[in-house]
């Protein structure tokens, strides 16, 4: 690990200023940047723990909805009474990442901002845009069985590795972060982005800004929804593909739906009009099927990765009859409902 | 966040010049101590090298198998993956200090019984995890502790019998 000088602000202006510096990172739970240091991807001059700061609670939005401090664990957050009643989609992404003592330790923020799996992003001894722009993709032509199978560029076919973000994708939920210039607020589908030409980018918070909380809409989807999620082995594995569904049905109908992958795209993927083409329709195996025609329309493998397209094909139907006949995916039992 | 990945944004030219060693105060087992601690250490470092508890095991160094597993303010975590001089003023138990010879804790009792271990350097972080495991509620079938002490990976492919253990201790509610 590189030495780096370790700064602990007490309050959230002290944060932003030594965290503008360009060199500078922040600390949360570590779980994934005190890894990227000891791989020397990340070689931050300055690291600001921002653990002191008060941003660790959940509290109820005027209006409905619920607001998630950024250094809330992962655990305590899914383990919230109001978050397992209201939003049993986020609980379940997130129980179903990682491992128990990691969650413990990852923080919300922490895992909106955490890098890809990308095997020559983690080796700096191969090229990678991401990790250093202009040096080329190591996984474009090589090993490339987790990467992505939509939205990717010519320089980057990374995916992002959350679970997390793949519910808060389907919740529409909303960022809010406080930098240089203030504070402002995130639609979640804004805050991750495409690798296009600057794959260096993961998503929209400029140098200095923090996230402090995320704010959870109140429709939470409650009765029908599920979190599918498919990997190499049944815990402690990232997914190769995973679904969220939040559906709203009245009389037999589909009233509201929210449908987003991960393990597939370099941001939880949604496709808005696969969605709005399901509403008003009774629930079927057919409806279900052109809705994941329309989310993969354009999917293209890289080779290793092709089996992604037919199963992520045939898990989003699975997602959307688990979700219409309100029987969510267990994450205890794994075996598929 | 901006990336901060390219070589020249190394420490050279640092505003200031990265501290050799930083003041913390951790309490270990139930003794206090007062540490000089380089900020690039970690926790699994500080136990094993400076402070001699080899109890706590390295296996993968990454956050991937567990081992390394020590309670942190009563909850487990994965101490390769936390800078010590970040934890300040918290509470770490690891396996010295659960239980010793002659007085196991109810876990390590129960892991020799149910033959839950084979060459045993698994065992460590195995026997923190399920401390915590109990402390947090949320297992109490036998799916639920496989689910729960999924984070622990044991090469020897002792996981029967450490569920076995795991749901005695849990059962019998005698777990201190
Ligand atoms: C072995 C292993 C398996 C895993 N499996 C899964 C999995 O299956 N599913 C899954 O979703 N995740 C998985 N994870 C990833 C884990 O969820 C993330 O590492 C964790 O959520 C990161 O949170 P943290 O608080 O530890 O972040 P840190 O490591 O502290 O920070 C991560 C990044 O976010 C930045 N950051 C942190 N907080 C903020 C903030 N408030 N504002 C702005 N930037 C911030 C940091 O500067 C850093 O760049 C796994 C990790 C490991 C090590
Ligand atoms: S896919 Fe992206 S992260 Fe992976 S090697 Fe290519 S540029 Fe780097
Ligand atoms: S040594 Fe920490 S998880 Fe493997
Ligand atoms: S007993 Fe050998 S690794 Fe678990």
């Amino acid at each position: 690990m590189n030495p780096f000088v370790y700064a602990r602000p007490d309050a959230l202006p002290e944060a932003v200023r030594l965290g503008a510096t360009g060199r500078a990172a922040f600390l949360a739970g570590g779980t994934n940047l005190v890894d990227l240091m000891k791989e020397n991807v990340a070689r931050p001059a300055e690291v600001v723990d921002i653990n002191r700061l008060a941003l660790r609670d959940i509290v109820e939005i005027d209006g409905g909805g619920l607001r998630i401090g950024a250094l809330v664990t992962n655990a305590d957050t899914a383990y919230d009474e109001r978050v397992r009643r209201r939003y049993p989609l986020l609980c379940s992404a997130i129980l179903a990442g990682a491992s128990p003592q990691l969650r413990n330790a990852a923080t919300n923020g922490g895992n909106l901002n955490q890098r890809t799996r990308c095997y020559y992003f983690y080796d700096v001894q191969t090229p990678c845009n991401k990790r250093e722009p202009g040096q080329g993709c190591g996984a474009i032509g090589g090993a490339n069985r987790i990467h992505a199978i939509l939205g990717a560029s010519p320089q980057c076919i990374a995916t992002h590795p959350s679970d997390m973000c793949v519910a808060l994708a389907a919740l529409e939920a909303v960022v809010r972060v406080t930098g240089p210039q203030g504070e402002r607020t995130i639609p979640f589908e804004d805050y991750h982005r495409l690798p296009g030409n600057e794959p260096w980018k993961d998503n929209t918070l400029a140098p200095g800004e923090l996230v402090t909380a995320i704010d959870l809409p109140p429709e939470g989807f409650a009765a029908h929804h599920t979190y599918l999620k498919l990997r190499d082995r049944l815990s402690y594995a990232f997914a190769l593909v995973s679904v969220a569904v939040g559906m709203r049905v009245e009389e037999g109908r589909v009233a509201d739906l929210r449908i987003a992958l991960g393990g597939v795209a370099h941001k939880p993927w949604r496709r808005p009009q696969a969605e709005a083409a399901m509403r008003g329709q009774a629930p079927s195996r057919e409806l279900f099927e052109a809705a994941a025609q329309g989310l993969l329309e354009g999917a293209m493998g890289q080779g290793d990765n092709d089996f992604k397209i037919p199963l992520a094909r045939r898990a989003i139907v699975r997602a959307l009859s688990q979700a219409a006949a309100g029987t969510p995916q267990s994450q205890t039992d794994k075996r598929i409902a | 966040m901006t990336h901060h990945t390219s070589p020249k944004a190394g420490t050279a030219h640092a505003s200031a010049a990265p501290m050799a060693s930083m003041g913390a105060s951790l309490t270990i087992n139930g003794t206090p101590h007062q540490l000089l601690i380089e900020p690039w250490t970690t926790l699994l470092d500080l136990l094993r090298e400076q402070l001699g508890l080899t109890g706590t095991k390295k296996g993968c160094d990454h956050g991937q198998c567990g081992a390394c597993t020590v309670l942190l303010d009563g909850r487990r975590i994965n101490s390769c993956l936390k800078l010590a001089v970040s934890l300040d003023g918290s509470e770490v138990t690891t396996v010295e200090g659960l239980g010793q010879a002659g007085r196991l804790h109810p876990l390590q009792a129960a892991f020799i019984e149910h033959d839950a271990f084979q060459c045993g350097y698994c065992t460590p972080g195995q026997i923190c995890s399920a401390a915590g495991l109990i402390a947090e509620g949320h297992a109490r079938s036998r799916e639920e502790v496989r689910e729960q002490m999924s984070g622990n990976l044991c090469r020897c492919g002792a996981y029967t019998n450490i569920a076995d253990a795991v749901l005695e201790v849990l059962e019998k509610g005698d777990a201190r």
